[in-house]
């Protein structure tokens, strides 16, 4: 039960990340939706448990999504434009339907990533404490 | 010029991918991969020579922060190709030298990662054309510095060298920023080819000196001039091969390169000559004099660096009387002051570089670089002799290497200050060639000191752990050769470097004396006899006799006032300091929460009342209000209860779902208002915090009514009512007014713009895109900050790895 919920609430936070660029949701939103899917897991299982099925350190997927937000920037000066430029592409993805593709989009991905690994790391920080 | 901006670049580049390449090129293979990047960039550099020495020089920009006129401009002309030559050419060299030099258990990959950095580091200094992007990349030489040095931070000793190197750079460094910021209010540009042409305007102003003053103590600061070349001797720390590219070679030299920039801009005032010159003067004093009774040969060599960076210092002072005089003669006579301290600034590079190199292997070979356990390797060691042999005579201003030439060149530019008097120039001046042929004969007697000592004498038993005396490795030996016979060279064909190299940079020093006969002399090893060459034997007398009985007179190193030193102070401010700041933030750090959220608290208080106070137009508007309808009254005075009812509670979990409920009201209350981002952020957030509340429930001490004073509870109160009204009386206000253009622009614009029709990501992605970068990078630090609190604390008890 709690995996298909688990299953439901990342496709959510996926979708509420992807739709972010015309309907309500984002990069935050999605990251926060995330990390609440990784909590549930926690919740419900023990930490190696999942350990063993996700084995990535989140302090690296933070990092990992601070490179993202950043490098996109710099990778607007690679070619020439001021520092943060967006462009935009449409994509039609296959589940999601016509999406906006861009460089706003891993911008915003940076920015999910960096929240959902904060969260995880913070709360896996306090309560591997616990033990 | 797409060049200049790669050069900058690549090593940047280069050392993000070192952690990855490492994993393939496993060890010291990996020094083969960085090598190939300071070749390349010093080959991509040298084909650009004889067009600059043609009076070509390249600009190119790069908007950055248009809004604050900062552009990534980079400016190679003469000047910064002779530093960006030594960067990257003693850096090919040096990274050779220390694929051999470091072992295979050191991590090598850390190592090159940070030496890269600073090679970007140091070139975008040299080649920036822009102060701001100066100054950043100037910074981050010190922090790459401070990297290197501490690179075995399990040493007590490495670490309290890096710290005091950063400390005092920076600092410096930050003066200079101010320097800068002055220069930018009177010219109101940060372009460095601006404001050389604006130099009369910058003299004009009365803030001229202060501007001057704050920028030659980040140059001082950072080429280890006197009073603060105290971090220098603690530097030598770090690897030798570090010591030789940054703390002889490159770095140290950043300060010269700044004085000879600004020399055009400032150096119309006698002001800088008096400052420049005299710091420089005293500086190879007493750098010299102090070498002398170094035991430790990275030390002696430190100190001697610190001396020829002052020597190169003074020259660049006297350099600056050429724009007092208006003579032709009188100009060629004091350009060529400048003209000795580029070429001395090349030769310097080289032999010292060498001479670090030969210290290095000796320690490498025999585990130790105390001259008093060293002796008689002349024989054992043949090569490495004959290089340090090569290195120290250049030092000393001996011949056949190019350290004469520039040696003789000193002097003569020293004598030159004779015709200064006709200059309204003080007749003290007369007193600097002594000072300087003093300064002269301790640097002869220290070269004589790395000779003699160290490869003459009585042979000593090796060190416990290590093999008899052998030669190095060719492979170690090879970059100390190539030095050593570029001493040689740059002896026999001085003119070479002086038409190609040294030109270009004089036209670049002296942009208004362009083409003047004289402004690039032809260097002649002899020309007659004159005063410079009696100084020269003089020295070389005086040297050999005062060493010969060196051990009768180094007694008076122990005399009083030699016994001073800055350290002692430096060490005391930096307790004074430190004691200062523990006692102040123990005043406030009471380590309980509550008094933490009543600072906030306070502090927003504060801020809001004097806001209020100066705005002073208190219009409450309701007119334009909707009617509050039903379902909003009664969400919000289930909002009232919960929050009166937490005051109340009898547990903490009772709190902690009243406060839930809280929450949830508020993400309701969204919905109603048509809110769907901040509802469903809200109901995210207040999910995530519940758990964190939960998980901290364990460390929460025991919910009990505490019985605090009447005063106390009084106090709270007062704050808690306080920011209430606060917050009410913002929000009512914002009602009545409109301050600032309306957002609301955005949403027309957003799809054109930013292709989204989600107006709120829009801003958050691309309008006002800097800001949530700046906002991810700020959470990513606070969950760092928040884990390695969690994980130091537990720690506590465990012996700390740094203190072994």
């Amino acid at each position: 039960m709690t995996k298909i919920v688990f299953f439901i609430i990342l496709t959510f936070g996926v979708e509420l990340f992807l739709s972010g660029h015309n309907n309500p949701g984002g990069g935050f939103i999605g990251g926060l939706v995330l990390s609440s899917a990784f909590v549930l897991l926690y919740l419900v299982y023990d930490i190696e448990t999942v350990h063993r099925g996700t084995p990535f350190d989140f302090k690296r997927v933070a990092a990992f999504g601070v490179f993202l937000a950043v490098g996109t920037g710099m990778l607007s000066l690679l070619f020439g434009e001021s520092f943060l430029s967006q462009t935009t592409w449409l994509v039609d993805l296959p589940v999601f339907g016509e999406t906006e593709l861009g460089t706003m989009t891993i911008f915003e991905a940076g920015v999910a990533l960096t929240v959902l690994g904060v969260v995880v790391t913070i709360i896996l920080g306090i309560s591997e404490d616990v033990e | 010029m797409i060049t200049v901006l790669l050069a900058i670049f690549i090593p940047f580049i280069a050392a993000c991918l070192v952690p990855f390449i490492h994993k393939f090129l496993t060890g010291s293979r990996i020094g083969w991969f960085v090598i190939t990047i300071p070749i390349f960039l010093f080959v991509l550099l040298i084909r650009l020579v004889p067009s600059l020495s043609e009076g070509a020089s390249y600009l190119y920009t790069l908007p950055w922060i248009p809004s604050a006129d900062v552009y990534f401009s980079t400016h190679l002309d003469g000047l910064s190709i002779i530093f960006a030559l030594l960067i990257t050419g003693i850096g090919s060299l040096v990274v050779l030298y220390s694929i051999y030099y470091l072992s295979e258990r050191e991590a090598i990959g850390r190592f090159y990662t940070y030496l890269l950095l600073f090679m970007g580091a140091m070139l975008g200094v040299v080649l920036s054309d822009n102060l701001i992007v100066l100054y950043v990349f100037w910074e981050l030489t010190s922090i790459s510095s401070f990297l290197l040095i501490a690179f075995w931070y399990h040493r007590k000793q490495s670490r309290y060298g890096a710290k005091k190197s950063m400390l005092i750079t920076v600092t410096g460094g930050i003066f200079m920023l101010v320097g800068f910021l002055m220069l930018y209010t009177i010219t109101g540009t940060f372009n460095l080819q601006e404001l050389i042409a604006m130099r009369e305007v910058i003299a004009a102003d009365s803030l001229f000196v202060p501007a001057m003053l704050l920028v030659l103590i980040g140059a001082f600061t950072k080429s280890a001039q006197f009073p603060f070349h105290i971090w220098l001797p603690d530097a030598m720390e770090a690897p030798t091969p570090v010591s030789a590219y940054l703390h002889s070679a490159t770095m140290v030299k950043a300060g010269i390169y700044l004085v000879a920039r600004f020399t055009p801009v400032f150096a119309g005032d006698t002001t800088w000559f008096y400052v420049v010159s005299c710091v420089g003067l005293l500086t190879m004093l007493w750098g010299s004099v102090n070498a002398v009774k170094q035991t430790d040969l990275k030390a002696l060599l430190a100190f001697s660096t610190v001396s020829q960076l002052g020597m190169i210092m003074s020259l660049l002072g006297i350099g600056s009387l050429a724009f007092a005089s208006s003579e032709s003669t009188h100009i060629a006579l004091f350009t060529a002051a400048t003209f000795a301290a580029l070429f001395h600034l090349i030769n310097h590079s080289t032999f010292k570089g060498s001479l670090f190199m030969v210290v290095g292997i000796l320690d490498h070979e025999l585990g130790t670089r105390n001259i008093q356990r060293l002796g008689g390797l002349a024989t054992i060691m043949p090569i490495t002799f004959t290089i340090a042999l090569i290195g120290s005579f250049s030092m000393a201003g001996l011949p056949p290497f190019n350290g004469f030439l520039s040696k003789e060149l000193f002097f003569e530019a020293m004598l030159s200050l004779k015709e200064a008097n006709l200059l309204s120039v003080d007749s003290l001046v007369l007193l600097f060639p002594i000072i300087a042929w003093i300064g002269s004969i301790f640097t002869f007697i220290y070269c004589m000191i790395i000779v003699f000592q160290t490869f003459f004498g009585k042979v000593h038993a090796p060190l416990p752990g290590h093999r008899p005396a052998h030669e190095a490795p060719i492979q170690m030996l090879i970059s100390p050769m190539v030095l050593g016979s570029l001493v040689v060279l740059i002896f026999i064909f001085p003119n070479l470097l002086g038409t190609y190299i040294l030109g270009p940079a004089m036209n670049a020093v002296y942009p208004q004396f362009v083409g003047l006969p004289g402004l690039v002399p032809e260097i002649r090893v002899w020309h007659g006899f004159g005063m410079p060459i009696f100084m020269t034997i003089g020295v070389i007398i005086a040297g050999i006799l005062l060493y010969g009985f060196l051990r009768y007179w180094k007694g008076i190193y122990s005399l009083g006032f030699l016994q001073w030193t800055l350290d002692r102070s430096y060490n005391a401010l930096l307790q004074r300091i430190e004691r200062l700041a523990s006692v102040v933030t123990k005043t406030y750090m009471t380590g309980s929460v509550r008094d933490y959220v009543a600072y906030i608290m306070l502090f927003f208080i504060t801020l809001v009342s004097i806001g209020l106070l100066d705005f002073q137009q208190f219009v409450f508007d309701f007119s334009n209000d909707a009617e509050i309808e039903i379902n909003e009254s009664i969400i919000i005075f289930v909002m009232m209860c919960s929050s009166v009812a937490i005051l109340f509670a009898k547990s903490r979990i009772t709190a902690i779902v009243l406060n839930g409920v809280l929450g949830y009201s508020i993400a309701i209350l969204f919905v109603v208002f048509r809110a769907p981002d901040l509802a469903l952020t809200q109901i995210i957030v207040e999910t995530v915090t519940t758990v964190l509340f939960l998980l901290c429930f364990y460390y929460l001490p025991e919910w009990k009514n505490e019985h605090k004073s009447i005063s106390m509870r009084v106090r709270n109160g007062l704050i808690a009512v306080a920011s209430g009204v606060a917050v009410t009386v913002i929000a009512l206000l914002v009602q009545g007014h409109s301050l600032y253009p309306s957002i609301s622009v955005y949403y027309e614009t957003a799809s054109r713009l930013a292709g989204g029709l989600n107006v709120v990501n829009t801003i958050l992605g691309d309008f006002r895109a800097f800001d949530t970068m700046l906002e991810v990078l700020v959470l990513f630090i606070a969950g760092l900050g928040v884990f390695s609190l969690v994980k130091l604390r537990r720690k506590k008890g465990v012996d700390h790895p740094e203190e072994k």
